[in-house]
C-alpha cells in the first residue's frame, strides 16, 4: 500500500490510467494492434461530488468506468480509493468493490430475467455476508422504498417492470451495500424524457441524502449539465478538458468541447443556427497516431499538434478548469 | 381557468377534419387514421384517429414518447403495417391520390420512388452482403426501367458523392459493415433521395448517431431536401432536433395527435397540457438546484379503445368531462391546434 502518493482529500484518485485491449491474429495469435481505449486519464473526485463525463461513443468513457470497478483490465496507472490503492487482479477485486458500485446503461439486459426483485436486490447482502436470509425481505424493502418501489414489487420478475422501474431496481441493488461512489454509465439514455426526469430527480435526491459521490457518464450534455457540478470531456481515450460545469459550458477552451457544444441541438436556439460542424468521423482508437488526439479534426491544427501530445493543464494559474491543448489561450472560435 | 363568464364567450367548434380544405392542397393528408394490433393478449388500439397534414416543401416533425404511435403513423402511410396489425379506418391522401385502397402493385411503385423512408439504425436497414453502391443503384433500376445497369451505377456514385461520401468511387464498392454509422446513414440518404421522392419519411434518422455526426447528417438532409423541393416527415423523440429542422410539428400522445402547429408556436407557447409537461421535463430548462418537473403517472394502456382524453388521468387540469368524451382539436392560434377541452372557448 503506497497511500503516501495519494491526495487524502479525494475519495477517488485516478493517476495516468491506461486501458489497452490487444487485437490478436495470425497463426501464433500474435498481437497485431492495440486498442487504446483509455490512454492516460487522471482525475480526482472529492467525497460528495458529482463529476460528469461526456464524450462520443468510443471515446473510452464507459471503459474508464468499468476499469475503476475492475471490469476492464488496467494496463497501467494507479487508482486510489479512500487513499488506498486498488488492485484488480485475476478477476478478484478487493473489498473496496462494495463501496464502489456501477449502474449500467440498459436496464433491460442488466437484470437477471429469472430472479425476483428480492433476490436481485438482496444478492449483494448475502454475498458479502451482511444479512441473513430471514432478514432479507425487510432490508430489501427498506431500499426499495427509497427508490420509489414498494412491497408489491418484492416478488416480481424484471420483465414485469417498465424501463424506468428497472433502472430503479438497478439503483436499489447498488444502494443496498451503502456505497460511497456510484458510477452511473448512461443511466437514462434508454428512457423517455418524462421518465428520465423522474430518475434524475431521484438520483439527485439520493445523492444529497447520503452524500454520495457520482461519476456520471453520459453522452447527453444537457443531462450532465443538470446533474453535475464538474464535467470532464473525453475524446479518443483522453480527457481533453475538465472543470466546473458552468465554466466549461459557457467558456469551452478545447476546440473539441466547443464543437460538441455547438453541435448540440436545443429547443432554445431555434432553427438553422450557425454551427461549427466537425468534419469526418472520430478516428478509431486502434493504434492512434502520436500527438494530440483531436489533431485530425481540429480547425487549428499546427505542426506541433501532430508530434507532441498536449497535457491537461490549468487554464490560468490556480484555475480549476484544465485543458489539454497547446493553444488553449488563443481564441479558437 | 376561471368559469366567470362562460356563456358570453361563444364556444368554438372543434376543427372538422372531414370537411374539404379549400386552402392550398397539402402534399399528404392523414384523416382519422386508426391502426389496431390484434394480439393474443387482446386488441392494441395503437392509433386512434390521427389527423395530420404535410404541406409541400415543408418539414413536419412528429414527436412523442416511446409507444405513442409516431413510427406506426409513418409506416401506415407506406402501408407497412404487418399482421397482427391492421389499418382499420381512415384516409391517407398523397398528392391527390388515396393510398389506402391502392393495389399492392401500385403501392410498390410509390414506395421508394415518390415516398421514401429512412430508418433509425442505418446498418440494420442496409443489406449486409451487397456493396453499398449497388444498393443505391438497385433503387434506381427498380423505379426507372429504361436505365442501364452501368448508367445506374454511375448515377449512384454521383449521388454518394453529393451526400458527402469522400472518394465515392471507391466507397461504393464497400460493404455496409465497413462503414461508420454516420457514413452508413449517408448511404441510406443517398439511396432514398436518388429517386427524387416528393416525400421523405425519416424515422429517428439521427438517434443512433453521436451529436457531432448528428449535426452533419441534419445539415445534409436539410440541404438536399431543400434542393429537391421535397417534403419531410421527421419522426423524433428529441425536441432539440425537431426545433432545428422542422417548420411545423405534431405532438403525439397514446395514439393521437394532441397538438399541432408551427415549431416556434408549439415549443415556445405550448397549449396542450401534455406538451407543456413534456417541455418542462427537459433538463435544458432546469437550474441545477431545482427538481426537474415530471409528469405524474404512467402512459395509459392501449388495450382499451379510446373513450376519453387519454391524457386526462395525468393532467393537472382535467375535469369530469375529460373522462367521458374524446376532445376534438381546437384552433388555438394561427395554424395551431390542440386537442383539449381547455381551448373550447378559443383562448
Amino acid at each position: 500500500m503506497s497511500s503516501v502518493d495519494s491526495n487524502p482529500s479525494s475519495l477517488l484518485e485516478v493517476k495516468d490510467l491506461h486501458v489497452y485491449f490487444p487485437i490478436r491474429g495470425g497463426v501464433m495469435r500474435r498481437q497485431l494492434h492495440t486498442v487504446k481505449a483509455v490512454s492516460g486519464v487522471s482525475l480526482n473526485l472529492a467525497q460528495g461530488e458529482v463529476l460528469g463525463l461526456v464524450g462520443e461513443s468510443g471515446c473510452g468513457k464507459t471503459t474508464l468506468g468499468r476499469a475503476l470497478v475492475g471490469l476492464a483490465p488496467m494496463t497501467s496507472g494507479r487508482v486510489f480509493f479512500n487513499a488506498k490503492e486498488l488492485h484488480h487482479k485475476n478477476g478478484k477485486s478487493s473489498n473496496h468493490a462494495m463501496k464502489m458500485q456501477l449502474i449500467f446503461q440498459d436496464p433491460y439486459s442488466s437484470l437477471h430475467p429469472r430472479k425476483q426483485v428480492r433476490d436481485l436486490v438482496g444478492e449483494g447482502l448475502l454475498i458479502n455476508g451482511l444479512a441473513r436470509v430471514e432478514e432479507l425481505d425487510e432490508k430489501v424493502l427498506d431500499i426499495l422504498e427509497k427508490v420509489g418501489l414498494g412491497v408489491d414489487h418484492l416478488y416480481r420478475y424484471p420483465h414485469e417492470f417498465s424501463g424506468g422501474q428497472r433502472q430503479r431496481i438497478s439503483l436499489a441493488r447498488a444502494l443496498i451495500l451503502k456505497p460511497e461512489l456510484i458510477i452511473l454509465d448512461e443511466p437514462t439514455s434508454a428512457l423517455d424524457v418524462s421518465v428520465q426526469a423522474q430518475i434524475l430527480n431521484m438520483l439527485k435526491g439520493l445523492q444529497k441524502e447520503y452524500n454520495l459521490t457520482y461519476l456520471f457518464i453520459s453522452h447527453d450534455l444537457s443531462v450532465v449539465r443538470y446533474m453535475s457540478r464538474r464535467i470532464g470531456v473525453m475524446y479518443l481515450g483522453n480527457l481533453v478538458e475538465i472543470g466546473p460545469t458552468r465554466s466549461v459550458f459557457e467558456n469551452p477552451k478545447h476546440p473539441y468541447t466547443h464543437s460538441l457544444l455547438s453541435a448540440l441541438p436545443s429547443i432554445k436556439k431555434g432553427k438553422r443556427k450557425e454551427r461549427m460542424i466537425l468534419k469526418g468521423d472520430p478516428p478509431t482508437p486502434i493504434d492512434p497516431p502520436p500527438g494530440c488526439p483531436f489533431a485530425d479534426r481540429c480547425s487549428n491544427t499546427q505542426e506541433k499538434c501532430r508530434i507532441e501530445k498536449p497535457v491537461l493543464e490549468p487554464l490560468k494559474k490556480e484555475s480549476s478548469q484544465l485543458v489539454a491543448c497547446f493553444f488553449q489561450n488563443e481564441n479558437v472560435l | 381557468m376561471t368559469e366567470t363568464v362562460p356563456s358570453l364567450i361563444p364556444k368554438s367548434e372543434p376543427i372538422d377534419y372531414s370537411s374539404t380544405n379549400n386552402e392550398s392542397q397539402p402534399l399528404l393528408t392523414i384523416r382519422d387514421l386508426r391502426v389496431h394490433f390484434y394480439t393474443l393478449r387482446g386488441t392494441v388500439y395503437a392509433l386512434e384517429g390521427v389527423n395530420l397534414d404535410v404541406q409541400k416543401e415543408e418539414t413536419m416533425g412528429i414527436v412523442g414518447e416511446t409507444g405513442c404511435g409516431k413510427s406506426i403513423t409513418a409506416r401506415a402511410v407506406l402501408r407497412l403495417i404487418d399482421p397482427p396489425g391492421k389499418i382499420v379506418s381512415g384516409t391517407v391522401e398523397f398528392d391527390g391520390q388515396e393510398l389506402l385502397n391502392l393495389h399492392p402493385k401500385e403501392m410498390r411503385r410509390i414506395r421508394g420512388k415518390r415516398i421514401s423512408m429512412i430508418m433509425q439504425e442505418p446498418r440494420m436497414s442496409l443489406n449486409p452482403v451487397i456493396r453499398v453502391g449497388n444498393q443505391v443503384a438497385e433503387t434506381l433500376l427498380i423505379h426507372e426501367s429504361d436505365l442501364s445497369p452501368s448508367a445506374a451505377r454511375k448515377k449512384a456514385e454521383e449521388m454518394l458523392q453529393s451526400v458527402g461520401i469522400p472518394d465515392a468511387g471507391k466507397m461504393s464498392k464497400r460493404y455496409p459493415h465497413e462503414l461508420s454509422g454516420g457514413m452508413a446513414q449517408r448511404v441510406m440518404i443517398a439511396m432514398m433521395l436518388v429517386t427524387r421522392p416528393k416525400l421523405l419519411i425519416a424515422d429517428e434518422p439521427t438517434s443512433a448517431l453521436d451529436v457531432t455526426i448528428q449535426a452533419q447528417i441534419i445539415d445534409l438532409m436539410n440541404d438536399l431536401v431543400h434542393e429537391l423541393q421535397s417534403s419531410v416527415m421527421m419522426i423524433s423523440h428529441d425536441l432539440g432536433v425537431v426545433a432545428e429542422t422542422c417548420d411545423r410539428v405534431a405532438v403525439m400522445y397514446a395514439g393521437s395527435v394532441v397538438e399541432q402547429g408551427r415549431v416556434e408556436d408549439v415549443l415556445h407557447n405550448p397549449r396542450h397540457p401534455y406538451t407543456k409537461g413534456l417541455l418542462r421535463t427537459l433538463p435544458d430548462n432546469a437550474s441545477e438546484n431545482e427538481d426537474l418537473y415530471s409528469i405524474k403517472g404512467n402512459v395509459p394502456s392501449l388495450f382499451m379503445p379510446q373513450q376519453q382524453c387519454r391524457f386526462a388521468p395525468r393532467c393537472e387540469f382535467s375535469q369530469e368531462r375529460c373522462f367521458q368524451e374524446i376532445p376534438g382539436s381546437y384552433q388555438v392560434g394561427n395554424n395551431h391546434s390542440a386537442a383539449c377541452f381547455l381551448h373550447e372557448n378559443g383562448i
